[in-house]
Parts: structure tokens; C-alpha cells; sequence
């Protein structure tokens, strides 16, 4: 955020960590963004008494002394939104960390630095789509510059209800501080620049919500075919430390067919940060073929970094995923992790003494988690465009001691579309994504049918349904073996539990860091799905003709089976024919020898 | 309008280990300030609280012996340390005090003990495999320089010896240079800390390494001030320095009990068992201390031990520290009790960083593949072993008596080694292929085809045939 103008004085008379209590501030809003102390901290007006103002501070307040000022700026913390926001890494109040890293003359974060999110010297290719005379109204594209792998459109700010366009900057390149068009409406005549700002905890306007109906691909096969998530949907990633949810976040951010990514690392590791500011130059997005940091934003405020300013960031990430959404993009946002935002939640509530409701958490706690995952959503445009927009949210929970029954994870739960529940037991067995087939869930299976037979040409969603009916045998299969023991088991009841490992190391297991596994297109997902079920109804003639399941498990076209998802995608379909063809071969030769 | 250099006489209330004074207009936050009795007797303490009518103060250090006249004087600074290379070699308490006899060293710089975090665009990405010798630790949990890996251990196991071994044995391999090591001791036993200075000295690595110690005995106020001391002296030794520090820590469990102390004496509104809602990112204040950075030669690898209150994984101390840290290494009592040094229980440990620091060109090109391969059949090897107590080993299959066998030779042969038994990472693997050479071929699913015929001993010896 930039600095803001001057509004009024007040006088600092208590200070207790981040909560800082200031007299002579009448007048002051709340929300109201101030500079605390001599050396202007960032602040937020959180509640008012009379006079007296409760400012919670977004940097490191020792050292800060009663008696000290505190300025007013009149404005709530809001979000610039222009172009050169892709590609940039800040911090939770959108500074960006290089500049922070300049300014503090070294590696270590210092306070008080003022940097503004978009650079002001760097020129932008505009090209004007309005002239003098035109009508417009909010969201009405007045012009376009080339940004990464996108095209940004140059909107009239929803805060313009409607005007009209009196002058426009010819082709060229500008700043985003250069007025590009002057428009005149009832109050008179107003400069528009590339960029506006926009308080983050108000959502953007729109002029419809859509239901969500298009499959948003990941590339996980766990995911895309058993629990999908939509464009413009909701998911929630619950999992204990070590199960996986930051790798499965990553993922998302990297493959999502998406054409904006806004990570958030809220609270989370310095160095998975660092690992995303290594990988994401250096991938590259399969739709533009540019890097993938082209199309990303990455918010970075990690665990050690200030709280306050932990609880900002997902709202400033949210603004600029609608931001996006609003030039009839698809945007996903990531955020690692929801429940560090719910807890500097708490801890903000606990300092301001407030009532404390379950573990310590404020009453209001579930009424924040649905403020933001209710703006996620596919919807129309504003403007006179019929474009559509989305933007998915997929937020990771950190339930205290693995508890699915603590209250962020159970609130996250009601406000979701998609629930992907991280399992222990398969984390410890090295079986990632470490997804758990029974405890999740996705509302939106039903409505993707038609989308897999019209973009695959299979009926995916009945392998699934098939697929879940055998996984579900073998799992109460297995809670019978777990007392009589394997051996104790009929052939055929093995023959189920051969078929469903199958599935699972065939087809849940995925590997996030093999070159060819680590994405599958959904052509690849449907074909090796429908070749892996086949396999039980193959083999279950061999145990009616009397072959030991044994023999069966023992056939090394299983482990071609097996290592199907290693091949690459353009050798698959004969890599599929052969597996198949060295199956039947073998089956045929059992059978013989049984006969 | 500061207080800065002015001395105060008379407090008004002392509570537990916080002192409130009124009246005190233009105290800083976080200050540090000095009392002093009218016997002449001295505190350390620091501004929880300042306001224009209200100033609470938390003193490191026992307040008894406190009386109402009292001086007190406000410093005007936040709590910092001398630091310098001087350090090297010496010994200091939870404060920062040399108490081993010798001179106040010559402050190079001080230091603010809270450091002030990483900007994580000013990160280095650890990717450097550190060879411990530890089979466990390297073959599946390897250490990356920079990396935070603690030991989540319980009271009787030997997470104290299995420290020391790492510390002993730890090299990059191919650099020269040894591992400076600091060491704090938060409200340890003092068998404890002479078991590390023992050890230190046995190998030589008293002259590089420095020791912070809070023993049992010790104000538990300034078991908050140790672990940030020490990490202030290593961040000073590594990235002003240049070295490559190995911190350990020990015993966070006994820092956390401190916290929550700290926070009743506060009245603060608790969370989970009674510990402090912010104990979270107190905890990573600390932990995000270690890393690399852009641009400098020097690392802190972190390795804090703690214990878990009755084993119990899911105790908000391991918990929070869990989400903080990259992985864990997991001590397990029915390892130790089965007689095996070091009782690593590979299942529920993990190193986050791994997968950047193996592989060609840093360990071996199979590493990673040998590691997922051991994980899913040793899962399978203990869940055999479960069978076992219902149904006996005659009621298992042929192929769960082999995998019973492979978790019996994992331990017995992967797992133990001698606490001076270094291995290097070829040692590491090879055993792992001998062990992993029992299961049919077809069970080793996490292996490729090309790495099986480079590895596995049959089809080497197969190979080894054909070409003669």
C-alpha cells in the first residue's frame, strides 16, 4: 500500500504488543488506516471510545512510548489494483518484498517502510477502446496494456456509477500514475489512471452470481476425478502437520487450468515460500507458455512476520482475485493457511479483551470464514460486457492436533464446496495426495458428467462411481482381515483387495515431484482409470476357474498396470494396448494351466 | 517526554514475576529496565505494558527479596547482547552473562534477542544434503543445511545422545569446514548439560561451539529469553560470520511450560491445555530464526528437542511445533525398549526438505526411491506385526510373513547402528537394497525398472553373470 494523505493527530497512551490505545482521535472511523509513533507504523482503527481510539499495529511495536503521535488518514486499508500486480511477491499489506528488502538494506524485515504495490516508473503499452463522447459505465473497459501472459483491461472503477468519456490518452506508453481518460459525470470531471484502490474487506460488485458448472482441472487425479473442485467453487484442504496440504496447495497453484493464481502463504514457512519464488520462474504455464510467476500473485506474510498482518492478507488477496475476475478471467486463490488467519483472529480478540467463545476463538469467528469463501464464485461481469469471471477459493486448515472436530475446520466445513480431508495413516505410508476416499466429499460431482463425456468422450463419473464401490468393499474387507488375517480371506474377497490396491497405487497415488506424474491431463485420468477397473472384471474369471490369488498377484503385468501413470502422455494410449495385451496373454496362460 | 536514563523509586504491586508501576508517562514497549533494591540486590526486567497511567513490567529472575522502594531504571533500549567471535568457545546463561569465570566479552555489535524475520524474497532455498551417519536420519529423513528438523523425543528415551551423534558426525560432503554449534539448555538437569559438554569436548568442538544455559535450578522467566539469546549469537556467527551453525536446543517442552506460566501470571484468556493463544507464532519467532540467506555463505540448521508430555503426538507443544518446523524426527519408546540405538520411528518422522537435497549429483540417484520404497513396506512390516498379536504368525499370508520379516530386518539392521558408528549415505543405501532384496520384485512398485537394474543385487549379479 502507498502512503496516505494527512487527515489529523492523536496521541498515544498505551501500548500492549500490537494494541495500541490513542487519545484526540474523534472523528476517526473504523477500519481507518493510521501511522503510529515517530517511526509511522502501520496501523487499523478497531474500535473507538469517544475520544480514544483502538489501533491495532500491522509491524513491531517495541520501543513505540506513550506520548507519541498518531496520524489519521482517512482511509480504510485498501488494495491498488492496476497493472504489475502479476508476478509480484508481498507481503500481507501488499508491499512488495523486494522494495521492502531495498529500503531495509538488507535481508531482515525493518519497520516502517512505506512501498507502494505497483510500480510508478514502469510504462505500460495502453491502447485506448473508448472515445470522447462514448458513454460508460462501471466495469466498461476503457482500454488495455499487455500484462505477463494476460491482457488487462483497463476498467471504470465500480466506484464511477456512470459517466461520460471527455478526453483519452491516444495509443502509447504511460505510467499508471498518467490520467489515460477524463470522464465528466455529475460531480464534475474525474482523472482515471490504469490503477484505483479498493478497501479489501468490502467485496467487489458484480452483476450476477452464476452456479458453478465447469470443471476446474488440477491435474490431481484424486482430486479432479473423485472430489473436483469447479471454477468459481470452494475447498477446503484439513490436515495435520506432514499430511501433505501445502504440497497438494502448490500443485494446485501450478497446474490449475486458471489464468490468474494468487497464492497467500499466510502464517506459514519462510522456506515454502522460497521454494515457490525458486519453482515458479522456472515452470513454465502450459496455456501461455510463459513462467508461471507471470500469471501469479504471491502474498508471503509467514509465521514469523507480524500477526495483524497476517489477518489482512487474505483479505488483500481476495481483493485482488476479484480484481482479476472482474476482466472475465478465471482466478483461483490459494491460502496456506486458514486456520493461522483464524488464530491471529484470536489473538487480536484476546488482546482487545473480548468474550472468548470455543478455544478461545471470538463469537464472530464462523461470520469471517464465510466472508471470504462467499466471494469466491463464477459470475456476469459489470459493465455492458457478457463476460463471465470466477474465482475458486481453496483454503488449507490446520486443525490443532489433527481434530477435524476443532471449531475452524468444522465452520470451513458448512461454508464449502469440496472438502478434502488429509489422512495421517496415508501420509505415514507415503501415499500422497494423502486424500482420504472415504471422509471427503465434493457437491459438485453431480453437475460434471457432461463435462467429462463432452471433454474426455468417457463417462467418467460412472468409473468413479464405480471405482469408490470397489474402494469401499476393500475397506470393510480389510476391517475383517485386520482381525483373521489376510489368509483367512475367500480368493474372491482377495481378488477385491488386489484390485482396489491396484487403484490406489495405479491411480490415487500421485507423484508431486516425478517430471510425468506430477500432472494428468484428464484424458490420461479417464483412460487409465477405465484400463485399471477392468482388471478386477479380467481377473475375476481366473478365481471362478480355480486360480490361487496368489498366481494372480503375482503376474508382472500388474506392476506394468501399476506404472501406467509414469508414462507420458503422448505414449499412453500404446502403453495402455500393450499392458493390456501382456494381461490377456498371461490370464489365457493361468487358465490353461488351471484346465 | 522519555523516560530515557530516569530512575524511578517505590513500584506499586508486585505480581508473581510482573511489577506495576503508575505514573510513569513515556516508558517504551518492550524496554528493558534494571531494579534495584535498598539492599543492593538487582533485577533484570522488560515493559510488557506501557502507558500514560500504567506501566507493568515482566523481571527475569526470582522477585523474591523485592520491596516496595525499590529503584528502577529504564534503560531507554528493547533487550540485546554483545556479540562478536569471542563467543566461541565460552559458556553463558539465559540472559547472556558469560558464568564460566572468564572475561565480558568485546562486543563486536549488540543485538536485539528477537531478531526481526527473514524477508522470505531474501531466502535461500536449503537444498544441501548434511550427512549425519545415522542411517535413519539420512537414507529417509535426510538433514538439508538451513533446515529446522527437531526431535520430537519423551522423558527416559535418548534423543540427548542421538543430538550429540548428529552433532559429532554432521558434514556437508565436500566441504571442509566443520559445524559450529550452539547450544542452549532451557531448564535442563545439569547431568544433562555435562552429558553436551562432555561430548563436545570429546570430539574436539568446545572451541566451536557456544553454550547458553538455563538449568533446572534457573529462573523460569529467562527460559523465554534462551532459546532467542542463543539464536541471536548464531545468527551472528552465520550470516555475519559466515559459518555454518548447527543450534540445538533443549528441552522446548520446558520453554512452552515457561510461556504458559508467563501468560497466567499475565491473566491472558488461554487455548488449548492452558498455553497461550499466540504460542504459535511465539513458537515460530523462534524456529524461522534458522535458514539460509541470498547472498551469504552462512547457515543455521536447527535442531530443537522436545518432549512429548505423555508421548502424546497431538499435545499442542509437538503440534504447533510440528506445523512450524520441516519435519520431525520421532523417537519411539517401544523402539528403545526393543533395545535399538537410535530408536527412530521412521513412520511418523518426515523431512520436508528432502526432495531437494538428494538425489544425482548430492547422494545417489536411487535415494528417493529406495526412501518411499522402505516407508510403504515397513508400513507393511508393522501392520503384519499387528496381525500377529490377533491371529499368531501361522494365521498370515506367505506374503505377510515376508514383510514381518523385512520390518524385523529394517530395524534390526537399517535402524540400529552404534552411537559411534558413522555410515556414509552409499553404506546407508546399500544395506537398504540387501533388506529390500527379500520382497518379490513385483512388491517394489515405488521403484522404476531402470533403477532396479542398476541397484538391486540380483539383477546385479544377473548382469555381473551375462557379462562374463
Amino acid at each position: 500500500m502507498s502512503e496516505l494523505v494527512y487527515k489529523g493527530k492523536g496521541v498515544i497512551v498505551h501500548i500492549k504488543g500490537p494494541v495500541v490505545e490513542a487519545e484526540g482521535m474523534r472523528g476517526a472511523k473504523i477500519r481507518e488506516v493510521v501511522y503510529v509513533g515517530e517511526e509511522r507504523l502501520i496501523g487499523e482503527i478497531v474500535r473507538i471510545e469517544g475520544d480514544k481510539a483502538v489501533i491495532q499495529v500491522y509491524e513491531p511495536t517495541g520501543g513505540v512510548k506513550a506520548g507519541e503521535p498518531v496520524e489519521r488518514t482517512g482511509e480504510p486499508l485498501s488494495a491498488e489494483l492496476g497493472p504489475g500486480l502479476l508476478g509480484q511477491v508481498l507481503d500481507g499489506l501488499g508491499r512488495p518484498l523486494e522494495i521492502i528488502a531495498e529500503k531495509a538494506g538488507g535481508p531482515f524485515i525493518t519497520r516502517g517502510i512505506k512501498a507502494p504495490t505497483l510500480p510508478r516508473d514502469r510504462k505500460w503499452q495502453w491502447t485506448p477502446e473508448v472515445k470522447p463522447g462514448d458513454d460508460v459505465i462501471a466495469g466498461d473497459v476503457l482500454g488495455t496494456v499487455p500484462e505477463g501472459s494476460i491482457v488487462h483491461k483497463v476498467m471504470l472503477p465500480p466506484t464511477v456509477e456512470k459517466a461520460r468519456v471527455v478526453e483519452v490518452l491516444p495509443e502509447g506508453d504511460y505510467t499508471i500514475e498518467d490520467p489515460v481518460v477524463v470522464v465528466e459525470h455529475i460531480g464534475g470531471k474525474e482523472e482515471i489512471k490504469m490503477y484505483h484502490k479498493w478497501p479489501v474487506r468490502t467485496p467487489r460488485p458484480f452483476r450476477e452470481k452464476l452456479a458453478p458448472v465447469e470443471l476446474l482441472v488440477t491435474g490431481q487425479r484424486v482430486i479432479d476425478t473423485f472430489f473436483p473442485i469447479v471454477k468459481g467453487g470452494t475447498s477446503a484442504v484439513p490436515g495435520g502437520f506432514g499430511t501433505g496440504k501445502t504440497v497438494t496447495l502448490h500443485q494446485i497453484s501450478k497446474w490449475a487450468d486458471a489464468d490468474v493464481v494468487v497464492y497467500v502463504g499466510c502464517g506459514e514457512r519462510g522456506n515454502e515460500m522460497t521454494d515457490l519464488l525458486h519453482t515458479f520462474p522456472k515452470l513454465v504455464d502450459p496455456k501461455s507458455g510463459r513462467p508461471l510467476l507471470e500469471r501469479s500473485v504471491l502474498i508471503a506474510n509467514t509465521s514469523n512476520m507480524p500477526v495483524p498482518a497476517r489477518e489482512a492478507s487474505i483479505f488483500m488477496g481476495i481483493t485482488y482475485a476479484e480484481y482479476y475476475r472482474d476482466m472475465g478471467l478465471h482466478v483461483v486463490l490459494t491460502a496456506d493457511s486458514t486456520s493461522r488467519w483464524a488464530e491471529a483472529l484470536r489473538e487480536l480478540s484476546s488482546r482487545l479483551e473480548e468474550i472468548p467463545s470455543e478455544r478461545g476463538y471470538p463469537a464472530y469467528l464462523p461470520d469471517y470464514i464465510a466472508s471470504f469463501y462467499e466471494r469466491a464464485g463464477r459470475i456476469k461481469v459489470q459493465g455492458r460486457r457478457e463476460e463471465l469471471g470466477s474465482v475458486a477459493v481453496i483454503g488449507a486448515v490446520s486443525p490443532s492436533g489433527g481434530d477435524l472436530n476443532e471449531p475452524v475446520t468444522q465452520h470451513t466445513m458448512r461454508f464449502v464446496g469440496a472438502f478434502w480431508a488429509l489422512d495421517k495413516d496415508l501420509a505415514f505410508k507415503r501415499h500422497f495426495p494423502s486424500i482420504n476416499w472415504l471422509r471427503s466429499f465434493s457437491k459438485y460431482v453431480g453437475g460434471l458428467r457432461d463435462w467429462w463425456i463432452d471433454n474426455t468422450g468417457h463417462d467418467m463419473m460412472a468409473y468413479r462411481d464405480k471405482a469408490m464401490a470397489l474402494l469401499q468393499r476393500a475397506s470393510s474387507l480389510e476391517e475383517v482381515a485386520r482381525v483373521v488375517g489376510e489368509a483367512a480371506l475367500s480368493d474372491e474377497n482377495r481378488l477385491v483387495l488386489l484390485s482396489a490396491e491396484l487403484i490406489k497405487e495405479g491411480f490415487l497415488v500421485q507423484n508431486a515431484f516425478h517430471e510425468v506424474d506430477t500432472y494428468c491431463s484428464p484424458k490420461k485420468q479417464a483412460l487409465l482409470l477405465k484400463t485399471l477397473l477392468e482388471f478386477y472384471d479380467r481377473a475375476r474369471p481366473m478365481i471362478d476357474a480355480g486360480v490361487p490369488i496368489s498366481r494372480i498377484a503375482e503376474m508382472k503385468s500388474l506392476g506394468l498396470l501399476r506404472r501406467l501413470k509414469f508414462v507420458p502422455e503422448e505414449e499412453f494410449e500404446n502403453a495402455v494396448r500393450e499392458a493390456v495385451s501382456q494381461l490377456e496373454a498371461e490370464i489365457s496362460s493361468l487358465l490353461a494351466e488351471v484346465r | 517526554m522519555s523516560v530515557y536514563g530516569l530512575t524511578y523509586k517505590g513500584i506499586d504491586q508486585v505480581k508473581g514475576p510482573l511489577v506495576i508501576m503508575r505514573g510513569v508517562p513515556g516508558a517504551a514497549y518492550e524496554e528493558v529496565v534494571r531494579i534495584y533494591s535498598e539492599d543492593g540486590r538487582e533485577w533484570f526486567g522488560q515493559v510488557l505494558e506501557a502507558g500514560r497511567d500504567k506501566v507493568v513490567i515482566q523481571v527475569l529472575g526470582d522477585t523474591e527479596g523485592l520491596d516496595s522502594n525499590a529503584m528502577v531504571k529504564f534503560t531507554g533500549s528493547t533487550l540485546k547482547i554483545p556479540v562478536s567471535d569471542e563467543m566461541l568457545g565460552r559458556v553463558f546463561n539465559g540472559a547472556g552473562e558469560p558464568i564460566d569465570g572468564g572475561p565480558k566479552i568485546r562486543a563486536d555489535d549488540f543485538r536485539d534477542i528477537n531478531g526481526a524475520p527473514i524477508n522470505p524474497a531474501k531466502r535461500d532455498y536449503p537444498d544441501e544434503f548434511i550427512e549425519t551417519g545415522i542411517s535413519a536420519i539420512d537414507g529417509m529423513l535426510s538433514l538439508i543445511r538451513g533446515q529446522k528438523l527437531p526431535i520430537f523425543s519423551e522423558s527416559g528415551l535418548p534423543h540427548n545422545e542421538v543430538a550429540a551423534q548428529v552433532a559429532r558426525q554432521a558434514v556437508v560432503p565436500g566441504k571442509a569446514e566443520r559445524f559450529s554449534i550452539v547450544f542452549a539448555a532451557v531448564g535442563l538437569k545439569y547431568d544433562d548439560v555435562l552429558f553436551f559438554r562432555r561430548q563436545f569436548e570429546e570430539f574436539g568442538a568446545l572451541s566451536r561451539s557456544v553454550l547458553f544455559l538455563n538449568l533446572a535450578n534457573d529462573p523460569v522467566i529467562e527460559r523465554i529469553t534462551t532459546p532467542r539469546v542463543a539464536l541471536t549469537a548464531a545468527e551472528y556467527l552465520a550470516f555475519d560470520l559466515g559459518m555454518d551453525v548447527l543450534v540445538i536446543i533443549t528441552d522446548m517442552t520446558n520453554y512452552c511450560e515457561a510461556l504458559r506460566e508467563l501468560s497466567s501470571a499475565r491473566e491472558e484468556v488461554p487455548s488449548r491445555k492452558g498455553y497461550p493463544g499466540y504460542m504459535y507464532s511465539d513458537l515460530a519467532s523462534i524456529y524461522e530464526r534458522a535458514g539460509r540467506i541470498i547472498g551469504r555463505p552462512g547457515s543455521i540448521t536447527f535442531m530443537p528437542i522436545l518432549t512429548m508430555p505423555g508421548g502424546d503426538l497431538t499435545h499442542p507443544i509437538p503440534d504447533l511445533t510440528g506445523y512450524i518446523t520441516e519435519g520431525q524426527i520421532f523417537l519411539d519408546l517401544d523402539l528403545h525398549n526393543r533395545g535399538i540405538y537410535p530408536p527412530i520411528n521412521v513412520l511418523p518422522s518426515l523431512s520436508r526438505l528432502m526432495k531437494d537435497g538428494i538425489g544425482p549429483g548430492k547422494t545417489r540417484e536411487d535415494h528417493k526411491e529406495v526412501s518411499d520404497q522402505l516407508y510403504a513396506a515397513y508400513s507393511q512390516g508393522t501392520k503384519a506385526r499387528e496381525l500377529v498379536q490377533i491371529v499368531g504368525e501361522a494365521g498370515l499370508s506367505p506374503r505377510e510373513k515376508l514383510y514381518l520379516e523385512f520390518a524385523r530386518r529394517f530395524e534390526r539392521e537399517f535402524v540400529a547402528q552404534g552411537f559411534r558408528e558413522r555410515r556414509s549415505i552409499e553404506e546407508t543405501l546399500d544395506i537398504a537394497w540387501d533388506i529390500l532384496s527379500i520382497l518379490p520384485e513385483a512388491e517394489l512398485t515405488r521403484i522404476s525398472e531402470k533403477t532396479l537394474n542398476k541397484f538391486h543385487p540380483k539383477r546385479r549379479v544377473a548382469a555381473k553373470a551375462e557379462g562374463e
